[in-house]
């Protein structure tokens, strides 16, 4: 935006007193308070409110032990706490499966619906409609796939592969991958759309000219395609990653977390300790501790990625 | 800058068929190659695409069959149908009231998001002021802060202002998290409308509230679509934020709904089924409708803006 037209301002008016225009240097100021506001009192506000939290003994059903407690939780997250790091664990494998697989697979998807064939309109429609499902929906949809006595297992059983009555949610060897399926189902979508939002503003006529000199299609797409994408999917993992990371729609209402922990996440624990626990401090504390680390490794990525980087 | 990236091609991985010296390709390679990015074989489109299809449409269909077949059925074709798993929802599980609710939420939350996120994001792209750069960062931010893990803070301030179990909370919880993305979606779609548009109107006598709705406002149209159903489908789809401050029966929503059928009911498949087409009805309708919106939306407002 040039600079002269931030400052620009339309003619004050002279149609009388009644209509006194704002300011143009307060206008601004008056835009912004609604979202500004809101923000404060419901987003820093009890971000604040967490770390003050996570230095208290802060527990609804031992009251007697409230008050001032220091690094305590710290202390006894980082070292007695033996579930947190299995926790911590399943987070990083969970965001980093779902992340790499849905790039893959969202790539692999945008780049096919970007190509013009007969009946793209309805295709495109139907492969990104789970993006509008939300992750409640997923765990009823895939709990009635995965249940033992009508779901999927149960038709290959009687088509004479496998066994009947196994539930893949239940048995802790296959529960990551069924949980995994499910999420992909509507993680996919999600990347799909923005990397083809992306893809249709690359010009066509570099492809021309790589095709005139004789480069194909793989060599196009790791060229031509690849570096235009670049900032697109680093933002989108990003953007991606923190969101599996907090989010427990799918893992509270499809496992629960188990079976025996097994698919606990770090947010899905601190809900367990603050909401079912009534421990309110500590989970504030585990919560400051995963906001350290998302944010830390927020950044390392965007260093590594070189985000922003000339290179188109 | 074609002609560079062509020239960096070929000076970076010279095959033996594009010097600048070498004959013209034989000419079935060369229809191949010509045809390469706009035509790719049909095979290459479709398997993969149909494979894709299957995963999508095979999770719905099961649902839509558990849904519309009797109780105890094992058919995999829905028929004879019956509705009894519907009205059941509907009416015992309270489902009519769960739809009225999340309308409310859904719709609120649309209206109110598009609002405040319209004003801030034309403050942003419009206007050099002090704390911008400070408010930018604020709101990418926000972004790492994970929701669920503020629900404790976010339950005693509605406590504190009475507002447990009023539908009011979840309104405000899930604009406040749907407000930064809507504002830098909104503020790049607002760059992208000249501003010498606004400033013509200017000098034709318009201020500047009425230039901005007569000629930014029908040019946002596809921006706000898109935003404002980002805001709706996220409320109607989130489920912590209900969860949680909505403890009454009569006030929950139908995410809260469907989590009770999969907890306590686990047997009762076909109602459970039944909730979720219910669940899925409005969403679907609402992506169908606005899902060629999306692309050009993103495509505008978060990649070049």
């Amino acid at each position: 935006m040039a600079p002269s037209a931030a400052v620009a301002t339309p003619p004050p008016r002279a149609k009388g007193p009644r209509r006194r225009p704002v300011s143009p240097r307060r206008l601004p100021y008056l835009l912004i308070a609604p979202a500004g506001l809101l923000m404060l009192g419901f987003i820093a506000y009890p971000v604040i409110s967490v770390f003050y939290y996570s230095l208290q003994n802060y527990n609804v059903t031992k009251p007697w032990r409230n008050g001032f407690a220091g690094f305590d939780n710290f202390t006894r997250i980082l070292t007695e706490d033996d579930q947190f790091w299995p926790a911590l664990g399943f987070s990083a494998q969970w965001v980093v499966t779902q992340v790499t697989l849905q790039l893959a697979l969202g790539l692999a998807l945008a780049l096919i619906v970007n190509q013009s064939f007969v009946g793209r309109g309805i295709s495109r429609a139907m492969v990104f409609s789970p993006w509008a499902v939300s992750g409640v929906l997923t765990s009823t949809i895939w709990i009635l796939l995965y249940n033992s006595s009508t779901g999927f297992s149960r038709y290959l059983a009687d088509a004479g592969i496998g066994e009947y009555g196994t539930s893949v949610l239940s048995d802790t060897g296959t529960v990551f991958w069924a949980a995994t399926v499910s999420e992909l189902w509507r993680g996919v979508p999600f990347f799909a759309i923005l990397i083809l939002a992306d893809l249709q503003s690359v010009s066509k006529e570099l492809y021309e000219a790589a095709s005139v000199d004789g480069a194909g299609r793989l060599r196009q797409f790791l060229h031509i395609t690849l570096p235009h994408l670049r900032d697109a999917i680093i933002l989108a993992t990003l953007l991606r990653g923190v969101w599996e990371f907090n989010n427990v729609d799918l893992l509270y209402t499809l496992t629960g977390g188990g079976p025996a922990g097994e698919t606990t996440t770090l947010p899905l624990y601190v809900a367990n300790t603050g909401i079912e626990g009534h421990d309110f401090g500590y989970a504030s504390a585990l919560t400051t501790v995963a906001f350290v680390i998302l944010l830390f490794c927020s950044i390392v990525y965007l260093r590594l990625s070189k985000f922003g980087g000339d290179h188109k | 800058m074609t002609a560079a990236l062509a020239e960096k091609n070929r000076t970076r991985t010279p095959g033996p068929a594009t010097g600048d010296d070498a004959p013209p390709p034989a000419s079935n390679r060369r229809t191949r190659r010509e045809r390469a990015f706009d035509d790719v074989p049909r095979w290459q489109i479709y398997l993969p695409l149909v494979v894709y299809l299957l995963f999508t449409l095979v999770p719905f269909y099961w649902m839509l069959l558990f849904a519309v077949r009797p109780a105890g059925s094992t058919s995999l074709v829905p028929w004879p149908m019956t509705g009894d798993h519907f009205s059941k929802v509907w009416n015992e599980r309270s489902f009519a009231v769960f739809f009225q609710n999340s309308m409310i939420v859904g719709v609120a939350t649309l209206i109110a998001t598009t609002l405040v996120a319209l004003a801030g994001g034309y403050a942003l792209a419009r206007f050099d002021f002090r704390i911008k750069g400070a408010f930018m960062l604020a709101l990418l931010c926000s972004q790492f802060i994970p929701g669920a893990l503020m629900l404790v803070p976010l339950f005693e301030i509605f406590k504190n202002l009475r507002m447990i179990n009023s539908l009011g909370s979840v309104v405000i919880a899930e604009t406040v998290f749907q407000l930064p993305l809507s504002i830098i979606l909104i503020s790049g779609f607002i760059k992208n409308v000249p501003v010498s548009l606004e400033e013509a109107a200017w000098v034709d006598g318009c201020s500047r509230f009425k230039a901005f709705r007569a000629v930014v406002l029908p040019l946002l149209r596809p921006g706000l679509i898109a935003v404002g159903s980002f805001a709706f489908v996220h409320s109607w789809n989130h489920f912590l934020f209900a969860l949680m401050f909505l403890s009454e029966q009569d006030k929950q929503t139908i995410p809260v709904g469907l989590n009770t059928l999969i907890g306590a009911d686990s047997v009762d498949l076909g109602a459970l089924a039944a909730g979720g087409v219910i669940a899925a009805v409005p969403v679907v309708i609402v992506f169908a409708f606005i899902q060629k919106w999306l692309i050009t939306g993103f495509s505008a407002g978060a990649v070049k803006g």
